[in-house]
């Protein structure tokens, strides 16, 4: 309330300020005239007592602004002074200015951005109403939020936590509303979905928990508004239609509002269908099977009042009580709280470590851009000391010389700061948009500046300002006026390590740390894009599709699978066409347990291993390139009258026969008791993410488990477009009623890439940001130097110095920071870049190609740097120079 | 700044307050009423008098007012206020008892003799 008060008064002073000089001059005035009368008695004229009076009165101004400071109005008035000041200043050295403001520009626009992704994906995401008390539920022991069907129902209906237990899961099927049938992917839910998140329709009505009557009850749909925007043009009739949704009637119910776009961050579907419908919508029903974790997650608002790790003792202890009551299906039912927006910690962790990670290179550049602007400003110090000194000798104070540096340091941050944050908002806006992954639609990252972003970059850009303000601070206190009027502003060369230097060895090495990670970066993705992946997507196209979605089931699946296969055999130029259920690194499999053939009991407690589990072709290995070590590849013999075959990779051998040669003819178990034999080991190969360890898989005959979910994969040289075109009228011949998407495999692995990719370009765009600064920085301190120190080049070039001799002169001493500060940086940057091996493939330091790109990019930027600063130095005229002194 | 400047102000102030305790003066006349209660021996630059003045009508010790002098001029005049007459007399007391150490304290001691 003081503080408030007292904020009024000033204010209120600075109103009347106008009037209240006036008032002072008068009494001044006053003052005067009545002294001028006293002299005139004593025998002066008028004119020469006026005179005097003033001249005994004092410095008038003087006097004026102590009786502001007196009434403690001075405040708000010396500020606008100073900003008048600064700004007329910086406005005399507009070169200065702009590259201060961009420097800053650049370095708070990368915070920011940063920050934003950060804030719109990990501390505050708002894609669901109430998102604070918005929890997932993770299995404890692996991290992973998988949950079977019947286990959901307990847990939703058992605890007393949560508000309501919701449920989702993602499904790929195929949309057919009377026109071209295309695929969509929908969030398979639980009935309660929308009432247990508290979101309402925006058109028509959501489907509820009073719906579902068993399965295949509830044939109901609710588009999201993204997908009724595009492909129902805004029917606002929509809500009633009846449209076939892999060619079974469902309703739309109605619309989803435009800010819901699902429970997770990154992937908006275009429908909700209920999840009792799953046999229709995915094909196959495992609604009762206790063992199968078929739903993705399971989430719900936590009660008023329940605290976090209330809900969590709730949870375990039912799930305690399900392994009790079901000990062959549910094992280690121990459960953690989660974020549900980036799937819990399968995606959470690495995204919040990188984030992490990204915002502290962030901080890194603004630290380098304040280290860059602080010995600029020192520079600028020094040769503004005669000005310094002019002010203190006329009666300047040092603190308000030094407010007023500050008044100039924050000016510049805040305009950086402005039009940082000014380039992140519409870049953020082109982000938002964007489709990284264009085969699927459904991914994007919605990040929408809030007040957090504006704040921060706020915060940064005033903590950044005091922060290179406070540079030259030192050296004005130590001005002395004296000193400087006498010597002028040449000076004494200094030779003891400055602060200066200090700021440019902390900017360059935080700039090669920066090179080095960028470089570490665009080398991993390089190899990434030619390593080996147990596969080579080069000259081969995938053809995917859903056979359900048109209708299949049972027998009639591998049936016409084996159609598909013979009919693209047989276009011209295509070498061989193999089939797998999902293609390896771009769709999530399933694990199955995996037993030794000795084991009997088989619940979860006794599990050899979990091996990821793909069914294919005979031909499979020959399309999609995978080398076979031993044994055979599958054959069309192996089908359900012959014994149950499977190929397996090098790790699965390792993993349960204990070594590659011997697992040949070897035999073991699945989960559901079928015994399998060995006949072929391939290679091994990256599954599920380019970043992960060897993991066992196996390969088993689909004509032995069939699936609906079909990839062909197709080698052949010809001409892609072409061939898409060939196979498509061939498909099309076999069922005109069928889904299906042709791309190459290079394609497809983009949504695998994605993670390397935007890790390798945000670190190349702040190495690049590192190289800038790093010029600026060098490039400064030797202009400065090379100013500093132009007389006694201009000596040394009359007295018949070397332009070499010349050159070390004048740059050898910011040439040497360089050289200390770029070994620095590369140094700390290699010991970081373990860091970086999560995220980026094969990202090692230890790479010579590396170090000598690191050091190259250094001693580039170094002659870049100095190059303007060299060609001043030698052109240097000793007699034009001493004809100026 | 040097101690002469701080120790100045707190002085000017109490001169000040005195010189207004005889009654309603404007800013030349309290120069000229300091000049003649001190015996002239105090030198005082007279644009000091006026942030002193501006000081003490914050702190609420004086009031200020417009009025005309004895020359038929326009000017300020200022008088204590019941705060300022306090004030006066804690700081008269303190002044006195601190000039009587100093006194004291500088006075021939007896060992000198």
């Amino acid at each position: 309330m003081k503080l408030l008060d007292g904020l009024r008064f000033r204010v209120a002073a600075l109103l009347r300020r106008s009037q209240f000089n006036a008032e002072m001059e008068e009494e001044l005035r006053s003052h005067i005239q009545h002294r001028a009368d006293d002299l005139e008695r004593s025998g002066l004229d008028r004119a020469q007592a006026e005179r005097r009076a003033r001249i005994e009165f004092g410095g008038r101004e003087k006097y004026k602004e102590e009786c502001h400071e007196a009434l403690g109005n001075h405040l708000i008035e010396t500020l606008l002074q100073d900003l008048r000041f600064s700004l007329r200043t910086l406005r005399k050295s507009p070169g200065f200015t702009i590259a201060a403001v961009l420097t800053l520009a650049l370095a708070i626009g990368a915070n920011a951005v940063v920050f934003a992704v950060l804030n719109a994906l990990i501390l505050n995401p708002r894609n669901v109403p109430q998102a604070k008390s918005l929890f997932g539920i993770e299995h404890g022991n692996d991290k992973s939020a998988w949950e079977s069907y019947p286990d959901y129902l307990d847990l939703r209906d058992r605890n007393r936590s949560f508000d309501n237990l919701a449920a989702f899961t993602l499904a790929q099927a195929g949309l057919d509303s009377g026109k071209d049938p295309s695929s969509v992917w929908t969030y398979e839910t639980s009935g309660n979905y929308f009432d247990a998140l508290g979101i309402q329709p925006y058109l028509g009505r959501f489907f509820h928990g009073s719906d579902e009557h068993g399965p295949n009850s509830a044939p109901y749909i609710v588009l999201s508004y993204a997908y009724w925007h595009s492909h129902f043009q805004d029917d606002l009739g929509v809500a009633g239609h009846v449209v076939k949704l892999n060619k079974h009637p469902f309703t739309i119910l109605g619309v989803a509002p435009p800010e819901f776009q699902g429970t997770l961050l990154f992937f908006s579907p275009d429908l909700w269908a209920p999840m009792v419908n799953q046999e229709q919508v995915d094909g196959l029903n495992v609604l009762d099977l206790r063992a199968h974790r078929g739903i993705l997650m399971v989430l719900g608002h936590l009660k008023a009042g329940v605290a976090p790790a209330q809900a969590v003792a709730d949870l375990n202890s039912i799930g305690a009580d399900l392994e009790r009551s079901y000990p062959k299906d549910d094992d280690k039912m121990s459960f953690i709280l989660t974020r549900p927006g980036l799937l819990g910690d399968f995606l959470g962790r690495p995204a919040k470590a990188f984030l992490t990670g990204l915002m502290f290179l962030a901080g890194l550049i603004l630290l380098a851009a304040c280290a860059n602007l602080g010995s600029l400003f020192a520079a600028r110090a020094a040769d503004r000391s005669r000005e310094v000194a002019l002010r203190l000798a006329l009666g300047s104070s040092r603190k308000r010389i030094l407010r007023q540096v500050f008044t100039e340091a924050v000016l510049i941050s805040l305009a950086g700061g402005a039009a940082g944050l000014l380039g992140s908002v519409v870049l953020l806006r082109e982000f938002s948009a964007w489709r990284p992954v264009p085969q699927f639609s459904c991914i994007h990252v919605p990040v929408n500046p809030d007040a957090n972003v504006y704040l921060v970059a706020l915060l940064l850009s005033l903590a950044s300002g005091f922060l290179f303000g406070v540079v030259p601070v030192r050296q004005i206190l130590r001005t002395h006026p004296y000193e400087v009027v006498k010597s002028g502003s040449a000076g004494r060369v200094r030779r003891q390590i400055t602060l200066r230097d200090l700021l440019l060895v902390v900017q360059i090495a935080i700039c090669a740390m920066l090179v080095t990670f960028s470089l570490v970066a665009v080398r991993g993705l390089l190899r990434s894009l030619h390593g080996n992946f147990g596969f080579e997507p080069r000259n081969t196209m995938l053809v995917n599709t859903v056979l359900s979605m048109a209708g299949y089931s049972g027998d009639r699946v591998p049936i016409l699978q084996r159609r598909m296969i013979e009919a693209v055999e047989a276009i011209s130029g295509v070498q061989s066409v193999g089939l797998i259920n999902y293609p390896p690194l771009s769709t999530a499999v399933e694990p199955a347990n995996v037993f030794t053939d000795q084991t009997t009991d088989l619940s979860p407690s006794n599990v050899a291993a979990s091996s990821l589990l793909y069914t294919i072709s005979p031909d499979y290995f020959r399309a999609a390139g995978t080398l076979l070590l031993q044994g055979r590849a599958l054959s069309w013999q192996d089908d359900q009258t012959s014994t149950r075959v499977a190929v397996i990779n090098r790790q699965f051998a390792r993993k349960i026969f204990g070594s590659v040669p011997n697992a040949i003819g070897r035999c073991y178990k699945m989960g559901n008791g079928a015994r399998i034999q060995v006949v072929g080991i391939v290679e091994d190969g990256k599954y599920l993410s380019l970043t992960e360890e060897s993991q066992p898989a196996m390969f088993l005959p689909f004509l032995q488990t069939p699936s609906s979910w079909t990839t062909l994969v197709v080698r052949s040289q010809r001409d892609p477009q072409q061939l898409a075109a060939a196979i498509r009228s061939t498909l099309r011949d076999l069922d005109a009623g069928l889904p299906f998407d042709i791309k190459t495999w290079t394609e497809e692995m983009g949504g695998t890439l994605f993670a390397p990719h935007m890790a390798t370009v945000s670190l190349g765009v702040l190495g690049l940001l590192g190289a800038m600064l790093a010029i600026t920085g060098i490039s400064g301190m030797a202009a400065y130097a090379v100013s500093r120190r132009l007389r006694e080049l201009g000596i040394r070039i009359a007295l018949g110095a070397q332009r070499r001799e010349v050159l070390q002169a004048a740059l050898g001493r910011p040439l040497k920071l360089l050289a200390f500060g770029s070994a620095v940086g590369l140094f700390l940057g290699i010991l970081a870049s373990r860091v970086l091996a999560f995220i980026v493939y094969q990202a090692t330091p230890r790479d010579p190609l590396v170090l000598a790109g690191v050091v190259l990019a250094m001693l580039l930027l170094g002659l870049v740097a100095t190059w303007i600063p060299a060609q001043r130095a030698l052109s240097v005229d000793p007699l034009v120079l001493l004809r100026e002194e | 700044m040097t101690d002469q400047a701080q120790l100045l102000p707190g002085t000017l102030d109490l001169l000040i307050l005195r010189a207004v305790s005889l009654g309603p003066l404007h800013g030349y006349g309290i120069l000229l009423r300091i000049g003649q209660i001190s015996g002239n021996a105090l030198l005082i630059e007279q644009g000091a008098l006026y942030p002193g003045l501006f000081r003490l009508v914050r702190q609420g010790l004086l009031k200020a007012s417009w009025g005309t002098s004895e020359n038929n001029r326009k000017a300020k005049f200022y008088e204590l206020t019941a705060a300022g007459r306090k004030r006066l007399q804690e700081e008269t007391d303190s002044w006195n008892r601190l000039a009587g150490a100093i006194a004291c304290a500088l006075a021939p001691q007896p060992e000198e003799a």
